[in-house]
């Protein structure tokens, strides 16, 4: 964890004093319903389809048990006794009354936590890979990266009222785990032949309703210059970047309107200016940041052979949710929010609790929440894990399906959110069910399925290797579904992609037997397990899919009756 | 009349201020196209037509950053309190606040926030240059 000094502490506790003046001006008709939505927005505070929804910051994932008890606290205080894990490494809280907002906040300065800038036209929470500071294939540890951007982005004086959201993932490992190039400004660091650390830029990526993948504007920046050139792109899109319609104020819009050329060279004028300057970071601050972040005191341990450990069940979790680690003896352990029907991201107050049980006794007090909406113990001892194994199992955190289909991401939908065309938490669970054989689900090897209830897309669906969008049909709900997209480049070679529509969208009653048919496609196409889904999508292209989907419904109809009368 | 602030202080204006004096920037205007002029005008102003409309953030910061302009740099348009720390971080230093604004009540927003973790106008220095000291 990074440790707020003094000044960290009093600027959040200014900004729940500010906020709660906001607030009683807001109660008292001083500000209007406009003006009091942009302030409320850059506190987290949403007003949803049943009531308000607060976005907890969980800045870059990181978390400490102390903070994950108090949001266990709160959620019973002020809530229902749940919260809900985003994939941008969030806590949202759906039942909060408005005029208690800034008690939640205060409780939350208490344990250095805030709502700061989770929503609104700002800088969003900096998202990072979940095994940062544990990778075997690590160039930087990100985290300390993450909080010096944090910093920077922190009531940012000329950038406090952008077009739109702007959302900027850093990613320090060799492999992408943070999606950088679905992201308004991606960051992969790098080190160049002398061995100086620096960061390739992505700039215009996202998601929603007009999906892009970012293109790379500096190949290498040197480590001091990230903040004057962050600056700079920030400066250019301030100015420029489209505010006459919401739709197309993203950053993405602007790089496209004005070509990667044009906005590259418009980038680097401005940074010619201010390359240099007092915003250029010092070793010191890097010292300094790096030195606040609590570190685990490891142990010399051994490596133990995982595989040697013959307790059934156990296998098929160890392969799945436990990563290597960089240290020896030790292992980055996933606990799974994916159970089947409980709705992806969910976990209850007592669930908070045990889990900061867990990581007290097995992995130094601290835990990542991951972008796929579970939770990560980035330092659990070899020796530990059949425990932690069976006591995560106890806790129903142990479904070893990670990387698989059923780890399914997916935004809270129609359920709980104003904007969903549909809900995407039932099809989750029915999806689910129907892969509900682990041997079957091993089988089809690594997949990820994102659902999105509306085309606003907070559950990616744009990089699923399979992808669900809930549409709206004169008032019904209809679900498109699209093949072929990754999130980035987890293995060498496999770029992200966005995904590609496969046809005309299906009822939700359709939508597991249309994965299946997918599933079916896939496995008598591939070359070999090694190959997974979306290779195969990539090599053959989607044709094939598309046939097996729409022409074969009669017979998928008579395969699905036959078998459910044999069942 | 809407309220004025300046310098932090609530201020009334009695008489316009003459043709000529007073130059003032809309949001698309390129601060650098008037740099020759600012060493004559009286005050410059920045129009921030909305709420949430962000552009004047950056054009006051180019003038007294870039442009090294050291007058009057008055805000005017939907200017509610919530905007005057940053405002003023960016070197603003009056404010024409919106209808319906109390402007002494506006003036504790200048202390909303004590610190600042970024460089700017009113802080040239970013914060962990003057934590590095």
């Amino acid at each position: 964890m990074y440790i707020y000094d003094e000044i960290d502490q009093r600027l959040v506790d200014e900004r729940v004093r500010q906020f709660r003046g906001q607030t009683e001006r807001f109660l008292a008709g001083k500000l209007s319903e406009e003006e009091f939505r942009a302030l409320r927005l850059r506190n987290g505070l949403y007003i949803q389809r049943y009531a308000p929804m607060l976005r907890i910051a969980i800045p870059y994932g990181l978390l400490s048990t102390k903070q994950l008890r108090k949001l266990a606290e709160i959620t019973r205080k002020y809530d229902r006794g749940y919260g809900h894990f985003s994939t941008r490494q969030n806590m949202q809280l759906n039942w909060p009354k408005l005029e208690q907002v800034p008690d939640i906040l205060a409780e939350l300065a208490t344990v250095q936590m805030h709502a700061i800038q989770t929503s609104g036209n700002s800088f969003r929470n900096i998202t990072t890979d979940h095994f940062a500071g544990v990778a075997r294939d690590e160039i930087v540890d990100s985290f300390v990266w993450c909080e010096i951007i944090r910093q920077w982005s922190t009531f940012h004086p000329e950038f406090s009222f952008l077009p739109r959201k702007f959302k900027i993932a850093l990613n320090g490992g060799r492999s992408d785990r943070a999606a950088v190039a679905v992201h308004d400004i991606g960051l992969h660091a790098i080190k160049d032949e002398r061995g100086e650390i620096g960061f390739k830029v992505l700039v215009g990526g996202g998601l929603g309703r007009t999906p892009m993948i970012g293109v790379v504007i500096r190949e290498f920046l040197p480590w001091r210059h990230l903040l004057t050139y962050l600056e700079a792109i920030l400066r250019v899109y301030n100015r420029y970047g489209r505010r006459d319609n919401i739709h197309k104020a993203r950053i993405k819009i602007l790089v496209k309107e004005r070509g990667a050329d044009k906005f590259r060279e418009e980038v680097e004028a401005e940074w010619a200016q201010i390359k240099d300057g007092p915003a250029t970071l010092i070793l010191e601050e890097l010292a300094r940041v790096a030195a606040r972040f609590t570190r685990p005191s490891y142990e010399r341990l051994p490596n133990l052979d995982l595989a040697a450990i013959a307790i059934p069940g156990f296998g098929a979790w160890a392969k799945r949710n436990v990563h290597p680690h960089k240290v020896s003896g030790y292992a980055a352990v996933t606990l799974s929010l994916k159970k089947t029907g409980v709705p992806p991201g969910d976990v209850t107050a007592e669930q908070m609790e045990a889990i900061a049980d867990l990581a007290d006794r097995y992995s130094f007090g601290e835990l990542r929440v991951s972008h796929e909406q579970n939770l990560v113990l980035a330092d659990v001892r070899q020796s530990d894990l059949v425990t932690v194994w069976r006591e995560a199992r106890q806790l129903g955190l142990a479904t070893p399906n990670l990387g698989l289909l059923t780890n399914i991401i997916a935004c809270p939908g129609g359920d709980f959110c104003a904007l969903a065309n549909a809900k995407s938490i039932p099809v989750a669970e029915a999806i689910q069910r129907r892969f509900d054989d682990l041997d079957y689900l091993h089988d089809i090897g690594e997949l990820d399925l994102n659902i999105s209830g509306c085309m606003n897309a907070c559950g990616h669906h744009h990089i699923g290797h399979i992808g669900i969008l809930g549409v709206d049909k004169n008032g019904e709900e209809w679900y498109q579904i699209e093949i072929g997209g990754n999130q980035g480049e987890i293995r060498p070679g496999t770029k992200a992609a966005l995904g590609k529509v496969i046809g005309p969208s299906f009822a939700r009653a359709q939508v597991p037997d249309v994965i299946e048919r997918l599933i079916e496609c896939y496995l008598e196409r591939r070359d070999s397990d090694v190959e997974r889904f979306v290779d195969v999508v990539h090599r053959i292209g989607i044709e094939p899919f598309k046939e097996r989907v729409y022409g074969s419904t009669d017979q998928a109809a008579t395969r699905r009756h036959r078998e459910r009368a044999v069942a | 009349m809407a309220a004025l602030i300046k310098q932090r202080r609530v201020v009334t204006e009695s008489a316009p201020s003459p043709e000529g004096e007073v130059l003032r920037l809309e949001p698309t205007d390129d601060p650098a196209s008037v740099v020759g002029k600012l060493d004559r005008v009286a005050r410059v102003e920045v129009n921030f037509p909305k709420f949430g409309d962000g552009r004047g953030f950056s054009v006051g910061r180019l003038l007294r950053e870039r442009y090294g302009y050291k007058g009057e740099l008055r805000a005017v348009g939907h200017i509610t309190r919530d905007h005057l720390f940053f405002m003023e971080s960016v070197g603003f230093d009056a404010f024409e606040l919106r209808e319906g604004e109390d402007p002494h009540e506006a003036l504790a927003a200048f202390n909303d926030f004590s610190e600042s973790y970024q460089a700017s106008p009113a802080r040239p220095q970013p914060l962990f240059r003057r934590r590095a000291q």
